[in-house]
């Protein structure tokens, strides 16, 4: 669903590297070439984009838990198909990114290990909890929209195989989008209850969603590296702010406010915002937002209690192995 | 504004239709609770894939059995807005999840028959029957594939899966027989040529299931005590809290639209 910009600086590394090797490379970058997995790339390009696409997979695994708890009480056979389908949807994205993030050289296993054990981080809106089927509406209206804004220009990132499973991720994730849009129009235009219930949603929703664009720009550690290797092609607050923009009349034709009174158009027509929590953030993003524990313990378990099987399932494939083995020596 | 269950005329046509729609909303609903549990990625693709195939089904037949009894109910209706007494599903299908042998388990004792049921029920003479059939034929022939694969690698895999898998198929069995159950108000469709005689696939069926459950070197059991009362609204204890959650929504907020 998402990748966030939490990657610190590697630049450092680069001094070790072959300088020639590193000047070509970046003249191939520079040319907008693709760089692709055989090809040669600095320690540092390759640590950070295993970092940002395993985050990313992570998000969309541990991503398909604050939706998939409306999946048995969605409220109609038609949102229930859909709502499965999108779940199932954002699992195949993390399979495509963890296969991405494995051309890289790092496998799955280790991946998924470091998210286990709590190392390796995951896009923190999704240790916010749905409270109410409005929140499903939300998630994909804004939740996704954000995520689109940021992936869009990933289509276009230097490294091949990550830029390739965006295109097929934005494509989905825009389907997401209009849908959760079409979930808030019908509570917008359904009973009092209903519309409260959204305007709640946007309420609790508005103030993370903002947060998932990273850090404001001053402070923000990894920008250079990544715009330099074209990972990264616009600043954090640059996407935050085309976000909003692209989301005030959205909620201005459902008819919903947002939860900054001091909200404002300014004269070149974007819409300036009040002051971010970023101690909120910083806290969720430590472990201390509502549901961090939940999600890991979710994610733990399901890896735990599924030990057995894919033991079973590697033992079975052992045996099979050695059967054929022996047939073919008779 | 009600949130009283609705009333069903409940015709053959009607009733056998709604069971089947049962059957498929009932199991899809407990595939779709793995959703970002299972035991690896690919697994919470392949059971939200069935899931999704299943309320698929579920869909049309209850969209078919609303015109065929032809008052204002509709497939949210039958789903939401009826009790366990008035569900008509097979035991087998609201057995909890359990582990991933009893859902494999589970997954394939039906989808076997499913499989064989669909394939039969494509030459009845209910046009939209058969167009339904047609379709769900193709996806429970990957849902027996599916299932199939699971029980022989569990099966002859670790002792752990083995035990767990042939446990499975202990407490599962005694939900078969209802699968080949039919009951007056089948009968007559059967005569008429619009549904399926399940009696008659039994031999078939049993035959496919023995011959995986050998290969995944497991027994089926000696028992044949069945347990039945589904297709008339006896369930398990099970039933009432699925459809508490199910049905959540639709009574908390009656009549709204989503």
């Amino acid at each position: 669903m998402y990748t966030q910009a939490l990657n610190t600086s590697d630049g450092d590394e680069r001094h070790v590297e072959d300088a020639e090797r590193a000047t070509q490379f970046q003249a191939r970058i520079d040319a907008d070439e693709r760089i692709e997995p055989n090809d040669w790339m600095p320690a540092a390009y390759r640590k950070t984009l295993t970092r940002q696409i395993s985050q990313h997979a992570h998000s969309e695994i541990v991503g398909m838990l604050p939706e998939g708890n409306w999946i048995t009480r969605a409220p109609s056979l038609r949102r229930k198909a859909a709502l499965l389908a999108k779940v199932q949807d954002e699992c195949g994205h993390g399979l495509y990114l963890y296969a991405a993030a494995e051309t890289l050289g790092s496998s799955r296993e280790e991946l998924v290990d470091a998210m286990l054990a709590g190392k390796a981080k995951y896009s923190s809106i999704f240790n916010y909890p749905t409270l109410t089927w409005a929140d499903i509406g939300t998630i994909g209206w804004l939740v996704d929209g954000a995520a689109i804004m940021n992936q869009i220009p990933l289509c276009r990132c230097s490294y091949g195989p990550y830029a390739r499973a965006m295109i097929r991720v934005c494509k989905e994730e825009s389907f997401h989008q209009r849908q959760g849009f079409e979930i808030m129009l019908t509570l917008c235009r359904g009973t009092a209850e209903q519309k409260a219930m959204a305007q709640d949603a946007l309420n609790r929703w508005w103030w993370p969603v903002l947060m998932m664009f990273g850090p404001p720009d001053q402070v923000s550690q990894h920008s250079d590296t990544s715009t330099k290797w074209k990972i990264k092609r616009f600043s954090n607050d640059e996407l935050r702010q085309k976000f909003v923009d692209a989301t005030v009349p959205q909620a201005q034709f459902l008819g919903l406010t947002f939860p900054d009174p001091g909200m404002k158009q300014n004269a070149n027509g974007n819409w300036e915002y009040s002051a971010i929590d970023w101690e909120e953030f910083k806290q969720v993003l430590s472990g201390n937002g509502p549901c961090n524990r939940d999600r890991l313990a979710a994610r733990r378990k399901a890896h735990d209690d599924g030990a057995w099987v894919r033991e079973a399932a590697m033992a079975y494939a052992g045996k099979r192995k050695q059967r054929a083995a022996l047939q073919a020596a008779e | 504004m009600t949130v009283a269950n609705i009333s069903v005329s409940e015709t053959p046509l009607v009733l056998y239709t709604l069971r089947r729609a049962d059957d498929a909303l009932i199991l899809g609903h407990r595939l779709s609770e793995w959703c970002g549990h299972a035991p690896m990625l690919e697994e919470d693709m392949a059971l939200a894939n069935t899931g999704l195939d299943l309320l698929g089904q579920a869909r049309e037949l209850y969209s078919y059995a609303a015109k065929v009894e032809g008052r204002d109910n509709d497939e949210d209706k039958f789903a939401y807005l009826r009790d366990v007494r008035q569900y008509r599903n097979l035991l087998l299908l609201e057995q909890p999840n359990g582990d991933f042998a009893r859902t494999m388990v589970r997954q394939f004792f039906y989808a076997t028959f499913a499989d064989l049921y669909w394939r039969a029920m494509m030459r009845s003479s209910d046009l939209t029957l058969a167009a339904i059939a047609a379709k769900s034929e193709k996806e429970s022939a990957y849902h027996v594939r599916h299932s199939s694969e699971w029980i022989v690698r569990l099966g002859d895999g670790t002792e752990e899966s083995h035990h767990r898998t042939q446990s499975a198929i202990d407490e599962l069995w005694a939900f078969i027989g209802e699968m080949f159950a039919v009951d007056d108000s089948e009968r007559g469709l059967i005569d008429a040529g619009i549904a399926v005689d399940p009696v008659a696939l039994r031999p078939q069926w049993l035959k496919t299931v023995s011959s995986v459950v050998s290969e995944a070197t497991l027994a089926l059991p000696k028992s044949d005590w069945m347990q039945q009362g589904g297709r008339s609204g006896r369930h398990s204890e099970h039933l009432g809290h699925l459809l508490s959650e199910l049905q959540s929504m639709q009574r908390t907020f009656p009549g709204a639209t989503w």
